[in-house]
């Protein structure tokens, strides 16, 4: 642990030349100033636009979500467009592509935290937000998927007269494990990060009802640095559990797939794939509800350009890692000469939904890499454009190897063509209502910036800052062997 | 109001900035105080140094949270499995065989109770939930969670002293001095 007496020595002798960071929040903004303009967020009134989103995604909400939950279980699943062979249908791509989503939030949240990129503190809290909502509709679709709701329970080891347990054996089964406690540790990752930021809204609020609320569930937070060492620890801690969480939970999605003996299922790049296409789509999503919040709510100077360029490079590497997958499926499966395999691609690309095929190459591999260019990644409407077109880019994915594969299967008395109800898309419209109303809410009541941690971030919250405020930290202690090159560099001396 | 009787709760002063806070933090340390805390809106790195506190003992109640999780799993699967119901699927075999497909269940029983375990160890380290709090009547404590940064060294410390602590917090730097009382 670093002490005082230890930093005093620290600084002698030349420095090597380091690129200077650029600054995560602009135009020397104070703690009071962050403190005002995220709280702003939540107590001033919302704008107009604020209302204008949200009363249409409700209304999506009811009726899609709602409503068309209603007429499924009165009536029965047979509203859905499944078929005995297509027996997964849209539920479970929508499962996949919502549970996907959630992805970005914890990879910002817990994997950035532990490679110490700071510039996730700006956009963390908003991103784990996602993750919840995302994850709540995900669930929706297995859930009632079971056919009989009131018998999800089943679902759970409980001990049941039948004496039948659930057969741990079964990819399914993990994935029951894997996505309900992935909900439930973003959850406590989520609320234990907003826990100061709760108690900062609490400590702005006038005696009553607000208060008392804000105060129940800051949980009498003082700040105090006794709870601050324990609270980076646990941090830490559920950054730590997070991250191979975050991995095993896609993993064990792909697992469904790719533990069958189905050709275009029963392949080993499928964990790897399913996570980084999972990135991919959800990063894509965090720019296309950030950008808006951004602009609506004037957080410009705490998430920069600098946030969105770093998203809109990952959104480009996850897109390369993806297109990648996608070629390496088809090259694997000509290469294993397979011919169940070669069949069952030859199928995607020409049969009759090569259209989601080339959606999905398109959306997916092409369109994020415009982002080559620094241009494309400073405009924000081609930022916006690229992150929708992922967002259905991923949704095909999902649809092409699902439908596609199980619509063409062993038997060919089996074979047909696949076509989603009319309940299937209300229900998938309704959890996007859901979605954004979810979000919209967590805007007016959350503090949507994390905002001890944005605090944290600026140069004058280290305590050793004025120390060395003749030599500002930006260069590292000299090492003998570059010594020469130093000599002969003149920003050296800079 | 005017007849309830007041208890010290401690003396409160304010440092102007989160490196005066780790300086002041030092002397306090040094001059042997074991019943004070700094309060800061953000955590100040290194200051559990400059306080003379011990590394949070968290870790070691997550491990065996942890264990727990990866037991309760593996009794769970194996037990319902394997010795007691024994169910042939897929003509995958039912007996030690089959632990490698219960790690994916273990894997994530193994976080969940870890995560539990960070939950209810946090609250517990941090004395926390609780509803009301000495400090919270002080006119100027409601800023630490803004901007301000206040060392808090309390009544109950043995080596406190009304006139000789609040010199002391004078001397390394502190302002705003005041002695927070609560209803007794």
């Amino acid at each position: 642990m670093a002490t005082a007496t230890e930093t005093k020595t620290a600084q002698q002798g030349p420095k090597l030349p380091v690129l200077k960071r650029e600054k995560l929040i602009l135009n020397g903004r104070s703690y009071h100033w962050i403190t005002e303009r995220i709280c702003g967020v939540l107590e001033n009134r919302q704008p107009f636009l604020w209302w204008l989103l949200f009363l249409p995604s409700a209304l999506i909400a009811a009726v899609g979500v709602g409503g068309g939950l209603f007429h499924l279980v009165s009536t029965g699943v047979g509203v859905w467009g499944n078929t005995n062979r297509v027996m997964w249908g849209w539920p479970i791509v929508n499962f996949v592509f919502w549970i996907g989503i959630g992805h970005a939030g914890t990879l910002i949240s817990a994997i950035l935290f532990l490679t110490r990129q700071n510039w996730r503190t700006s956009i963390n809290r908003a991103a784990e937000a996602m993750t919840i909502f995302a994850v709540m509709c995900a669930g929706i679709f297995p859930a009632f998927h079971v056919g009989r709701v009131w018998m999800a329970w089943f679902l759970a080891p409980i001990p049941n007269a039948n004496a039948i347990w659930q057969n741990f054996k079964s990819p399914l089964l993990w994935d029951v494990f894997a996505v309900s406690t992935y909900f439930t540790v973003s959850l406590i990752f989520w609320y234990l990060g907003m826990v100061p930021d709760l108690a900062t809204i609490r400590d702005r609020c006038k005696p009553g009802l607000r208060k008392f609320l804000y105060g129940l569930f800051s949980l009498g937070w003082r700040g105090g640095n006794r709870q601050w060492s324990h609270y980076e620890m646990a941090y830490l801690l559920l950054a730590a559990l997070s991250t191979p969480l975050v991995l095993s939970v896609h993993s064990v999605v792909s697992f469904d797939f790719a533990t069958s003996v189905v050709p275009g299922w029963h392949t080993t790049i499928f964990p790897p794939y399913f996570v980084a296409g999972a990135i991919f789509g959800g990063f894509a999503m965090v720019l296309t509800i950030m950008i808006p919040a951004r602009f609506i709510y004037g957080l410009q100077d705490l998430i920069t350009m600098k946030h969105i360029d770093n998203m809109a490079k990952i959104i480009l590497l996850t897109g390369t890692i993806v297109g990648y997958a996608y070629l390496m499926e088809l090259f694997v499966a000509f290469y294993s000469g397979a011919k169940f395999e070669m069949e069952a691609f030859k199928y995607r690309i020409s049969g009759p939904f090569n259209w989601a095929y080339f959606w999905m190459m398109g959306l997916n591999v092409l369109s994020p890499q415009i982002f080559w260019f620094r241009w494309c990644r400073e405009n924000l409407w081609v930022v916006m454009a690229v992150a929708m077109c992922v967002n259905c880019g991923m949704w095909f994915e999902r649809f092409v190897i699902i439908v596609t594969t199980l619509s063409r299967m062993w038997l060919p008395g089996d074979w047909k063509y696949y076509s989603p109800s009319g309940q299937d898309q209300l229900l998938f419209v309704g959890t996007i209502g859901m979605f954004l109303t979810l979000f919209l809410l967590f805007l007016r009541f959350l503090p949507c910036i994390n905002i001890a941690e944005v605090k944290w971030t600026l140069p004058e919250s280290d305590p050793h800052h004025d120390d060395h405020e003749d030599h500002p930290d930006e260069g590292t202690e000299p090492i003998a062997a570059y010594q020469q090159e130093l000599s002969g560099n003149e920003t050296a001396k800079a | 109001m005017s007849t309830t009787r007041k208890r010290v709760y401690g003396y409160l002063a304010e440092f102007k900035s989160a490196s005066a806070l780790y300086k002041a933090a030092e002397k306090v340390r040094d001059a042997g105080f074991r019943k004070w805390d700094c309060h800061s809106p953000y955590p100040i790195h290194g200051l559990d140094g400059a306080m003379g506190m011990k590394r949070s003992i968290l870790p070691w109640l997550v491990f065996f949270g942890g264990a727990t999780g990866t037991l309760t799993a593996f009794l769970l699967a194996y037990s319902t499995q394997v010795l007691i119901y024994p169910t042939v699927v897929q003509a995958k075999p039912v007996n030690i065989f089959t632990i490698p497909a219960f790690f994916p269940v273990m894997f994530e029983l193994t976080i969940l109770f870890s995560g539990f375990t960070v939950l209810f160890g946090l609250l517990a380290l941090m004395k926390l939930p609780r509803l009301n709090h000495p400090l919270f009547a002080s006119k100027q404590f409601h800023r630490t969670t803004d901007d301000a940064f206040f060392i808090a060294i309390e009544a109950r410390d043995p080596k406190f002293s009304p006139d000789a602590t609040k010199s002391l917090l004078e001397e390394i730097g502190g302002s705003n001095i005041e002695l927070v009382e609560e209803e007794g």
